[in-house]
């Protein structure tokens, strides 16, 4: 850790450490927040569940990797049980609680609370790790985690498969039809059941494969998934509702501001400046980053210069009505 | 025969809206049903394609039952069982739960399947999909719709070819419906359900659409079944007009009877 007493990107090597810790914040803001955001934009339901989620990823993950297989091998078959397991849940459980977002909030809570002591029970208070693979990159005084900077190029990837996935494929259009309007997707003869079945299931394998990810980083007890849940939550809320474009955005403010303050302070006031940040946003933008673009994007289609589509949205924050879309 | 509703009754919860509703539609024909507001038109169409589902009485689509089609007796039990809660909140909701969409008839998006072509009222295009992507997804209706249907809908709309690329959201209304006409079009359906397809649109498209179905229903052999108040409308397409009050239908008039502005109005009077 840096000197906590003064700014200390004097020399080119503070420069390379702020750089590394900025892909490590934005990998870790994003990989926390994929799934979360996936299953609360495309269905409505809030799901405190999520950093359970992560668990049931690392978990698999580890037991597959300590066993004797490949790490890549543990990463795929660890996102996949969480995948099942998610449309196990969502298929008993969570079906009852779409667009009904509060009550989906205390069934996801009890799921937590379950899982973890359920974790704690049969598995006790940590089991094994997986070493952590590639080593570490060194550069003058400092040295950093080859693998976790290696987590942001695949987040990225992650982002763009997401991309894809919702742009491009029949299952992509059909989930957003059905996201859109339910009913009008079943006249069009979209089995909408299914739709959801298989949104929450890939909503599921990204946490999954997030746990998957970092489990040979942290440490392998039972709270697992609560590392992730203030950076996943602060991404949804500061990016807002859409899936690629909020939180690749708010991975990359956030995660600039993460680094900048625990870079220059401690891990612990880059935390502080991660909350604050997230209080200012809802204040200044209730429907996140993709509240005020979406708000940008019709100004604009209703025939508004740039400028002017801009300033209006500015001018309602600056009177507090807030810089959100209206619908 | 197209369709055909016997003693088909309809609620929301408690509230009964079609009551022992009978009609038929002839292959070819086009079908008209008209009535004021809240006389349960939207209603009638939702339950045909099934986004609301009887309660008692048969729909059959080209001869197959969709009210009890291809159910078992685990179905038809459910049925009895949630038939049996329903009347109270938490019975309503019991029922919700064994029959979605209150009756355990075929499911809308089957049905789309088997050939019927929904026109929401108030179009309910997708606002944030392009005019093609909404386009492909009515051809998911259709397993083997070809491009040759595209040609089709972009020929009697050239409008949407033009703004393939545009978000549908930002149509204009009449535009929006021709966009709802074409996506139940590409998937090649033999009956067209078209919800009032005027509702606030301006006179001269009305008109244009009205012509637009007309030709379809010659040119493709659509038969189609459309619920309307506008009254031009009604007399512009419909071969046989059935009129709806409080639920039921009141009255069936035949082309002689639908010249005749007088009468036709009155079932549409306020």
């Amino acid at each position: 850790m840096v000197s906590t007493t003064a700014p200390a990107f004097v020399d080119i090597f503070s420069l390379v450490n702020l750089l590394l810790q900025f892909l490590d914040s934005f990998a870790f803001l994003v990989l926390a927040a994929v799934g979360l955001v996936v299953i609360f934009g495309m269905m409505g339901i809030i799901n405190l569940a999520h950093g359970e989620f992560i668990l049931v990823g690392a978990y698999a993950t580890t037991l597959v990797a300590v066993a004797g297989a490949p790490f890549v091998v543990a990463v795929i078959i660890g996102t996949l049980v969480t995948a099942v397991f998610g449309i196990l849940l969502e298929r008993s459980i969570l079906k009852y609680f779409y667009e009904r977002p509060l009550d989906s909030m205390v069934a996801t809570w009890a799921i937590s609370i379950m899982m973890i002591q359920g974790t704690r029970i049969y598995f006790g208070n940590s089991i094994t790790q997986a070493s952590t693979p590639f080593g570490s990159i060194s550069y003058g005084p400092y040295s950093y985690s080859a693998y976790r900077v290696s987590l942001a190029f695949v987040s990225l990837a992650v982002l763009a498969g997401i991309y894809l996935v919702f742009t491009r494929t029949e299952f992509g259009l059909k989930a957003r039809a059905t996201i859109q309007d339910a009913d009008t997707a079943r006249a069009m003869g979209v089995n909408t059941e299914r739709i959801y079945v298989l949104t929450f299931g890939f909503g599921s394998a990204l946490a999954g494969l997030t746990g998957a990810l970092y489990a040979p980083t942290l440490s392998m007890s039972p709270e697992f998934g609560q590392n992730f849940l203030i950076e996943a939550f602060v991404a949804v809320v500061v990016g807002g509702a859409s899936v690629v474009m909020g939180t690749s955005l708010a991975g990359i403010l956030l995660g600039a501001i993460s680094a900048f303050f625990s870079n220059v302070y401690s891990t612990f006031w880059g935390r502080i400046a991660l909350l604050a940040a997230a209080i200012i946003a809802i204040r200044l933008m209730p429907y996140g980053i993709t509240g005020v673009i979406e708000d940008f994007r019709d100004r604009r289609a209703a025939g508004m210069s740039v400028k002017e589509a801009l300033r209006i949205p500015a001018i309602g924050v600056f009177l507090g009505f807030g810089g959100g879309k209206n619908d | 025969m197209m369709l055909e509703m016997e003693n088909v009754t309809a609620s929301y919860g408690k509230t009964p809206i079609l009551r022992d509703v009978n009609l038929h539609v002839d292959e070819g024909e086009i079908v008209g049903v008209m009535g004021k507001n809240g006389v349960g038109k939207t209603t009638l169409l939702k339950t045909v394609i099934g986004l609301l589902q009887a309660d008692a009485g048969t729909i059959r689509f080209e001869g197959e039952d969709l009210t009890d089609a291809g159910h078992g007796r685990v179905d038809r039990f459910r049925n009895t069982v949630a038939s049996r809660f329903r009347g109270s909140t938490v019975g309503d909701k019991v029922a919700e739960r064994l029959v979605p969409d209150g009756g355990a008839g075929t499911t809308a998006d089957k049905r789309a399947r088997r050939g019927m072509g929904y026109i929401p009222q108030g179009r309910d295009v997708f606002p944030k999909l392009t005019v093609e992507q909404n386009l492909r997804l009515g051809e998911g209706v259709n397993e083997d719709s070809d491009d040759d249907l595209y040609d089709l809908v972009y020929d009697y709309f050239p409008i949407l070819e033009e703004r393939k690329t545009q978000k549908a959201g930002t149509m204009s209304g009449g535009q929006q419906q021709m966009l709802a006409i074409g996506r139940a079009l590409v998937g090649n359906p033999d009956l067209l359900l078209l919800d009032e397809p005027s509702e606030g649109i301006q006179p001269s498209i009305v008109e244009q659409i009205g012509e637009d179905v007309l030709r379809m229903n010659e040119e493709l052999d659509l038969t189609v079944l459309f619920v309307e108040q506008n009254l031009d409308l009604v007399q512009t397409m419909a071969d046989r007009c059935y009129a709806l009050d409080k639920g039921t239908v009141v009255d069936e008039l035949g082309s002689d009877e639908l010249e005749d502005r007088e009468a036709v109005a009155e079932y549409l009077a306020v």
